[in-house]
């Protein structure tokens, strides 16, 4: 059993959960993630890490309250404990010899940005931060994600923070102000990563992005996290999590993503019918 | 040796049974099953088990004879007389003690090993009738052990030695026997693996038990993976006192008897109560631990004071098809289907929280066991299944007795048939598989001969679920993780064929990550031998 030290709501759909989980928490690298099972019924979700303390032997994730799953975790308090926690799992972040980065987050995907940016920033490496929501008040780790970069720019989609844009947009205006990036690194909705990847392809600058797809036991052994790169099957869990975005087929990505749709909604009913209280915000 | 027409007892202890003794019946008394037409609706296990009755009837058809010929089919050395002989004689607990000393996982081994083609093809009844039901025989003993847990002996040292058995002459017990090979190294410079099976060895048996059960007690043994071929070769290290520690990546211990068989053929309530005896032994379990990541190699040997390491961490990575396009939605590895099924029993969803994707019509795609176990699986869900396979019925690498079972299901065979494309509507929903048929050539390296696509034959097939099931390779974690571990050009460890050492000292493998995918009970087989050379090596520690 893996206690749970700490869980807090840093928006309303997204919580910040530290589980002590201490030979995780030593090996870990920035890129790793992690897989958790709740307990006996539960299904076993990736989660990637969001910060490790190996000397309190704590490993953080951060999530969105999107599934039944997802619901019933977020409900967990200091004193419970998870069934089932693995990892660290798929390879860590191969940075390169990159001198100039430009790491970019979309939504959820900030949680995972930080370790990658805070990661290069503490190595001297100079780093800028896009940071993208959709709107304002979903806007979390603000004073995390500054203080891991050189420079940081939120924007939101409706504008409600003053900065209204795509995160590529942002990212245009520093390419076209003449900023010459040797890596990108984006995390986020398949979408976002995707869109990302034209714009860098057309700069020709790596681009590495973080897959984050449906996956069972994490060891390369289901095939359920296949992602096809550069016209080869890849598994996100070994191989990945993350890939060189130019090279990622992103419309099987987007379409398989909705393969299991119909089951997650009847699961998420079914939660809900057992948890009335329970309530879900989604736009 | 007596003669065969000689009634009486062996020179092993068994007794001759008179020819009014033995049951003429030539063929194997049937095992009651579920009948298909329910079983398709539940994921209960098929075969029934044998009542008391059946089972004495089933071993007094053995004719005990002299030089049994059974044993040398059994990778692991069970003393298959001795305990058909304790079942005639409705000694259960007995039977029980003289397979469990030889076989750590006999309710499993009764249940999926192919007994067809080891124990019982050797069977001088199968000359003219059914063998002997040994498999059903075994697992009959080891429900009834479950069933009856006050009445079970103890599995000790001294019975072991107790029996006089001429397997136990050539295997012995296995840190007697590395003694024995180790005496001979010292003696004659060799470390001959032959030497095991050498005659003039005999003498020295039972003197030097204890002393080698000595020089290995307390040392510690790291097994990677928690499959048939560690939890063997754990049992055998923890039985001589070496501690033993197994690192499982899984949150559930049986490797592939977890995860890959389903419940229908093995109840995983039993893989648990196997693993319950182990644990009773003192073998310690490490779960959620994937070794080539949280831990590697260097680090168990150096920092966490291992002696050994055994790697047996199986074939479970999926091979593709490689046709366009396996990204479709509907498509899927049979390993990601039974995984769902078996280990995260996607057929209690939604109460159980693992979905499982499921179609109307399904192909799966492949002619061995895991072909069978998918096609089952998907039958059980209340889909409409086809297995579409290459070759013809006569080459299909699954057990007969699965395909009869598909069979009876009312799974669809299309024999001499190949995908070629598997074609999605515009939103990448699989729709559509099409094949091209097949004609067998000329036989190719393994023997088989080679199907040859016949031009022009290519046709559709409509679905809406397609299941790969064309075989898994070894996962290349541990490999990768372990700096100068040899390795061959399809990811296999490479061992030594006798010791199962690997180019690195104290570090040995075995089971399907040195053989590709095998079966449970070769996989158990190397266990045990590999134990045997673990125990050789630790011995030679100072």
């Amino acid at each position: 059993m893996y206690p749970i030290i700490e869980i807090e709501d840093l928006n309303p759909e997204v919580v910040r959960l530290v589980v002590e989980a201490p030979a995780i928490a030593r090996k870990h690298q920035p890129g790793q993630f992690i897989i958790l099972r709740i307990d006996e019924t539960g299904e076993r979700i990736p989660l990637t890490v969001n910060e490790v303390d190996p000397e309190a032997g704590t490993v953080t994730v951060v999530f969105q309250k999107v599934g039944a799953t997802t619901m019933q975790l977020a409900a967990l308090r200091p004193g419970d404990a998870l069934q089932d926690l693995v990892g660290p799992l798929g390879k860590p972040t191969d940075f390169g010899n990159a001198k100039r980065v430009a790491v970019i987050g979309g939504g959820l995907g900030c949680a995972i940005a930080y370790p990658e940016a805070k990661e290069l920033h503490d190595k001297g490496i100079a780093v800028d931060l896009i940071a993208g929501f959709r709107t304002a008040n979903l806007i979390f780790m603000g004073e995390k994600l500054q203080a891991a970069c050189d420079s940081l720019i939120i924007v939101t989609d409706d504008g409600s923070n003053g900065h209204r844009g795509f995160v590529t947009d942002a990212l245009r205006e520093r390419l076209n102000a003449g900023i010459r990036y040797d890596l990108v690194i984006a995390i986020g909705p398949v979408v976002m990563m995707d869109f990302v990847c034209r714009l860098t392809k057309e700069y020709g600058i790596r681009t590495l992005v973080s897959m984050n797809t449906v996956m069972i036991d994490g060891t390369g052994m289901c095939g359920c996290c296949r992602v096809k790169v550069n016209g080869e099957y890849k598994h996100a869990c070994i191989d990945g999590p993350d890939f060189e975005g130019h090279e990622v087929d992103f419309t099987s990505v987007m379409e398989r993503s909705v393969q299991f749709r119909q089951y997650e909604t009847q699961a998420l009913n079914n939660y809900r019918r057992q948890h009335p209280e329970a309530t879900m915000r989604r736009s | 040796m007596s003669d065969i027409k000689d009634r009486g007892v062996l020179p092993d202890g068994r007794h001759r049974p008179s020819k009014d003794q033995i049951n003429p019946q030539t063929t194997k008394t049937p095992m009651p099953e579920q009948e298909a037409p329910y079983r398709i609706a539940n994921f209960d296990e098929v075969a029934l088990g044998y009542t008391p009755e059946m089972a004495i009837n089933e071993a007094k058809r053995c004719l005990d004879c002299p030089k049994p010929k059974c044993m040398h089919g059994c990778p692991v050395g069970v003393p298959i007389p001795h305990f058909i002989e304790a079942v005639a004689a409705g000694e259960f607990a007995k039977a029980y003690s003289i397979i469990k000393h030889r076989n750590a996982l006999p309710a499993i081994c009764g249940r999926v090993c192919p007994q067809e083609t080891q124990c019982e093809s050797q069977c001088v009844l199968g000359k003219k009738g059914d063998p002997v039901g040994i498999g059903y025989l075994e697992r009959f003993v080891a429900d009834w052990a479950f069933e009856h847990p006050d009445e079970l002996e103890p599995v000790t040292d001294e019975m072991t030695r107790s029996y006089n058995l001429p397997i136990a002459r050539e295997r012995g017990t296995a840190a007697l026997m590395a003694n024995v090979a180790e005496k001979a190294r010292k003696e004659k410079g060799t470390s001959d693996p032959d030497i095991y099976d050498s005659e003039n060895e005999d003498d020295d048996l039972d003197l030097d038990y204890d002393a080698a059960k000595a020089r290995v007690a307390g040392r510690k043994v790291a097994c990677i993976g928690s499959g048939p071929s560690a939890l063997t070769c754990a049992d055998e290290l923890a039985r001589e006192g070496v501690e033993v520690t197994v690192f499982e990546a899984l949150h559930k211990v049986g490797g592939v008897l977890s995860y890959g068989i389903p419940e229908f053929r093995l109840p995983k309530s039993l893989v648990a109560r196997e693993v319950a005896t182990l644990e009773a032994h003192g073998v310690h379990f490490e779960l959620n631990s994937v070794v080539g990541r949280l831990y590697d190699i260097p680090e168990l040997m150096e920092d966490m004071g291992f002696d050994a390491v055994y790697i047996a961490s199986g074939a479970g990575a999926p091979i593709y098809l490689g046709i366009p396009d396996e990204m479709y939605d509907g498509v899927m590895m049979a390993n990601e289907l039974l995984t769902r099924t078996n280990l995260m029993k996607a057929f209690e969803f939604p109460w159980y929280q693992t979905p499982l994707f499921m179609g109307r019509t399904c192909v799966v795609i492949g002619g061995g066991n895991v072909a069978m176990d998918a096609a089952r699986t998907v039958r059980r869900f209340g889909a409409d299944v086809t297995i579409v396979y290459r070759r013809s019925r006569e080459e299909l690498p699954a057990r007969e007795e699965e395909v009869l079972h598909a069979e009876q299901e009312g799974i669809k065979f299309k024999f001499l048939t190949n995908p070629v494309e598997i074609i999605a509507d515009d939103r990448g929903w699989v729709r559509r598989l099409d094949c091209v048929k097949m004609e067998l050539g000329s036989p190719d390296l393994s023997g088989r001969r080679r199907p040859v696509e016949i031009p022009g034959s290519r046709f559709p097939m409509t679905v809406d679920m397609v299941v790969v099931a064309v075989g898994n390779r070894p996962n290349q974690l541990v490999q990768e993780s372990t700096p100068g571990l040899a390795v061959d050009d399809r990811g296999r460890i490479r061992t030594d064929k006798s010791t199962h050492e690997t180019n690195i000292p104290g570090v040995f493998a075995g089971g399907d990550v040195t053989t590709g995918a095998a079966t449970v009970i070769q996989a158990m087989g190397t266990g045990k031998e590999a134990a045997r050379s673990i125990l050789g090596y630790l011995g030679r520690l100072s």
